[in-house]
This record gives structure tokens, C-alpha cells and sequence, in this order.
């Protein structure tokens, strides 16, 4: 048995079926992945994602730190509240983890990062942190849930402990709030508007319960993995890791060179890559034949072979897509070899859905 | 409790197999299975004619979350498939030992099978997996 969420009991209670992921037993769906997905892009959805690792990082050289750990620029940030996407990166150029950088106060940062690469991840915190002046606190004591789709902002405000509700109506997207032990950002992995709270467990119980009574939908891991991968978002661990640069993996936007005088971790191995020119990117695939494209399945396209990074049912488009990493030049037509038959497919450039649109032909 | 209606066999493998009137063995996969594998969201069923052998894996039946092989329970070639999965893969969740059935064989006249287990034999192996 792994880890339980403190809303484990509630999960069983809805008639959850679990999984095992990253050591935690968590919901993969309750009664149907698929009306789990359709809610989120139509109205409201609530995941437990408490598995995830906060880690508040404190002190003097909070800033500095977060300038060496991450490939993009912690100081694009200009007020706090602001949140930034990263990764963090190996010597190497590989990617540790991707995370979302949350800037909380004076000197204050809370990051968000992985269930799946939790040890690895604090070990690579503490070993960048080295001889900095700052401390980092693994938060495991708090709940997180993330309320997703296009009635969720309005259906989680009026919810919210501590009145907080009005403030967090008022954010930006990628801006959050911390009031007391209450953190709320406008951020979300499944490509609809919504809400990340992140709060202690006793109100995080009876947040998830108002919620769901409120009629948002509960939603497991496999609905999470149909609504991120028609939004194109990565995942870790399937569509870029350690042996994996951003500059391959779609997530070149994310790396900040400039200023060039910042050393962040694996810059030089990145600067080494563009110069010695990048071959391969990760782009999206629609199947044109019947069937369904799966991770690991080998890519045919007339600049060369690559490989799918992410493949399944797109239960908006009711098709298979996938996400890919292929020659820099591919474009077009190409074959998925899917059991030992080629199947006819084509590369378009991701995302597929977003805010409950189909982008792609 | 998944369930084994009485009147079919069985394999280890999760299908169910019931024998018709004139000669043909319609195979299917049960309830156990249809609901370990989720929604399902697409099935790929054989060309008619295609000759099997025991254990071949003749259809495949895919979820959100997992692709899995359906294997002949015995020698014969593929009389015909069920059209209607093409559209409606989801009716294999919703009546897995009726509208759900995958493919019909006409069996050899003499060939091997796998090992066939009757409904409490089946019920047994879903218990002892428990």
C-alpha cells in the first residue's frame, strides 16, 4: 500500500477506483474517466493532487538559489503573487523535473513539483542549495486540489476559507494568493481557466466536500491524463527527463538566456546543444487510421524515425493523438508503427484543445 | 461482483465463449475484464477468414488508459465480427455478454483448444484473485 492523501477516505467513499502512482494510492477515475474529462472542458471538475511536492524555499538568498536551480528567469517575476513555469535541469542539460515557481513574499518562494521524483527532487534542491542562505520546507503536511473548467473559478470562490474568495477572482492567470495558510493560484494541467489550492488538511477536507456538493465533478489520474495531453502539457517522466534537453522536449520557451551573465544549472550543456544545432523537437500527432497511438511507439516521417512521448484517446476529438519526438525538420504525413502495423498519421503543432476548443484540423 | 453467467465457459485469460446451434463459437470478454480495463475506446477485430490457432491474440480491446490482447480459445478461422463496436466500442462495457461480443468462430473439426473452465471454475479463479 502507498501513501494516502488526507482525502483518501473521501475517495473511497465516492466509489473511487484507486491506483498506485508515484507511491501514492490515488483515484483514477470514479465512475467514468471519460464524463470526468467532458465535465472538465464543459463546466467544473476537483482533483486531489495533494501527491504533489510543495516545498517552500526561505531566506536571503531565496532569489539567488532560485536564479541557479531554474532555466527560466526567476527574475521575470515583478510583484509577488506572480508564478513561473521552469525546469530545472541537470549538469548535463537534462530535466530534473519541471515545476511552477510561485513567488510568495519577501524573500519567499513556494515551489511546486512532482510526486513521481520527490526524493530526487529534494536531494537536488538541497545539493544546488549547497551553501546558500535559505531553507527549504518540504510542506507535506498540506492538501492541494485543483478545481478545473469553465464554471470552476465561480463555483470554488464563494468556497474558499478565510472569505478569500473575492481576491481570488480578481487573479491573473499564473498569479496566486497566499493569505495565512490559505494559497490559491489561477493555475491548473488540463488546459481549461481554474484554481490550484493548496491549504492545510482540515479545511482542505471540507473545501473538496463543498465542491463536489456545490456540483463540481470528481476527477482521477486518467482524466488528468486525457485533459493534459489534449492541452499539450508535459509530463514528466514520459515526455522529457534527465536524458531529455527542454530544447527537444517543446519546452525551449521555457528557458531564459537571457541575461547572459545568469549561471543557471545546465546552461552550458544547453549552449553546447544550440550550437552543435538542434535536431529533434517534440511536436503533435492526429492518427489518420483507425486506432490508438501509445508512449514508446515508433514514428515514420521522411526526414527520419522518431518516437511517441505520450499517445491516447482524445475524448474531445474522438480520436487518437499524441505527443512526439521526431526530426526537427518532420512536418506532414507520417506513420505510427502501432503492433507491427503502420498506421497513417499526421504532424500538427500542439496544443489540440484548450479552453474547450479544438485547435488543430 | 462481476458477473459469470452460467450458461458460458471460460479462459484464464478472461473470455467468454458460448456455443451456437450451428456449430459456431461466439467469444467474448467478461464483465470481470471489461471493468478492470475501463472505458473502452476502441476495438480491433480480425478479417473474416483469418485462420486462428489456440492462443492467438485475434482482437484487441483498448481503454483510456491500456491496450489489451483478445486470444482465440481455440483452432478455427473468423466467421464474422461485431460490426457495431466500430462506432459503439463502449457497448462491450455496458452488456459485455450480449451487444458486446467480439468475434464469432467456426472452430476445426479436430483441433486443440485452450484449457476452458465452466462458470464456477471461473468464479473461483475472479475469487482467488482477490
Amino acid at each position: 500500500m502507498g501513501h494516502q492523501t488526507p482525502l483518501y477516505a473521501e475517495h473511497v467513499a465516492a466509489g473511487a477506483r484507486l491506483v498506485e502512482f508515484g507511491g501514492w494510492d490515488m483515484p483514477l477515475q470514479y465512475a467514468s474517466a471519460l464524463a470526468e474529462h467532458h465535465a472538465v472542458r464543459k463546466s467544473c471538475g476537483i482533483f486531489d493532487v495533494s501527491h504533489m511536492t510543495v516545498v517552500d524555499v526561505m531566506g536571503p538568498d531565496a532569489t539567488s538559489f532560485l536564479g541557479r536551480l531554474l532555466a527560466n528567469d526567476i527574475g521575470k517575476l515583478r510583484e509577488p503573487g506572480q508564478g513561473l513555469y521552469s525546469c530545472m535541469l541537470n549538469d548535463a542539460g537534462g530535466v530534473v523535473d519541471d515545476l511552477i515557481a510561485y513567488w510568495t513574499g519577501d524573500d519567499r518562494f513556494r515551489l511546486v513539483v512532482n510526486a513521481a521524483t520527490r526524493s530526487q527532487d529534494l536531494a537536488w534542491l538541497a545539493r544546488v542549495a549547497d551553501r546558500d542562505d535559505v531553507v527549504l520546507r518540504h510542506r507535506d503536511d498540506l492538501l492541494m486540489i485543483a478545481v478545473q473548467g469553465p464554471l470552476a473559478r465561480e463555483l470554488a470562490a464563494p468556497l474558499l476559507p478565510n472569505g478569500a474568495g473575492g481576491m481570488a477572482l480578481a487573479l491573473k492567470p499564473f498569479n496566486s494568493l497566499l493569505q495565512d495558510d490559505l494559497f490559491v493560484a489561477r493555475t491548473g494541467y488540463t488546459g481549461e481557466d481554474g484554481f490550484e489550492v493548496i491549504l492545510p488538511a482540515a479545511t482542505g477536507i471540507a473545501l473538496w466536500s463543498a465542491l463536489a456538493a456545490a456540483g463540481a465533478t470528481r476527477c482521477g489520474l486518467g482524466a488528468r491524463d486525457t485533459l493534459r495531453l489534449e492541452a499539450a502539457l508535459n509530463l514528466y517522466g514520459q515526455d522529457m527527463d534527465t536524458s531529455t534537453s527542454p530544447l527537444v522536449s517543446g519546452l525551449a520557451w521555457t528557458v531564459a538566456f537571457e541575461p547572459a551573465d545568469r549561471q543557471f544549472r545546465g546552461r552550458a550543456a544547453l549552449e553546447q546543444q544550440k550550437a552543435a544545432g538542434i535536431r529533434e523537437k517534440l511536436t503533435g500527432l492526429l492518427l489518420e487510421d483507425r486506432g490508438i497511438m501509445r508512449h514508446g511507439q515508433r514514428v515514420l516521417t521522411p526526414a527520419g524515425e522518431g518516437v511517441i512521448t505520450s499517445g491516447g484517446f482524445s475524448p474531445t476529438m474522438d480520436r487518437s493523438i499524441a505527443l512526439a519526438r521526431v526530426p526537427v525538420e518532420a512536418e506532414g504525413p507520417c506513420q505510427v508503427e502501432i503492433r507491427s502495423a503502420l498506421r497513417s498519421a499526421r504532424i500538427v503543432r500542439p496544443p489540440f484543445v484548450r479552453h474547450g476548443r479544438v485547435l488543430v484540423e | 461482483m462481476s458477473d459469470v453467467p452460467q450458461q458460458l465457459q471460460y479462459t484464464k485469460d478472461h473470455e467468454w465463449i458460448r456455443r451456437e446451434d450451428d456449430g459456431t463459437v461466439v467469444v467474448g470478454i467478461t464483465d470481470h475484464a471489461q471493468h478492470q480495463l475501463g472505458e473502452l475506446v476502441y476495438v480491433e477485430l480480425p478479417e473474416a477468414g483469418r485462420p486462428l490457432k489456440p492462443g492467438d491474440a485475434m482482437a484487441v480491446v483498448e481503454s483510456t488508459k491500456a491496450a489489451s490482447d483478445v486470444y482465440a480459445p481455440l483452432a478455427g478461422t473468423v466467421a464474422g465480427v461485431n460490426p457495431a463496436l466500430t462506432s459503439q466500442p463502449e457497448l462491450v462495457n455496458t452488456d459485455p455478454y450480449g451487444a458486446g461480443w467480439l468475434v464469432r468462430l467456426k472452430p476445426a473439426d479436430a483441433g486443440p483448444a485452450v484449457a476452458l473452465l465452466d462458470a464456477s471454475a471461473y468464479a473461483a479463479l475472479l475469487d482467488a484473485a482477490h
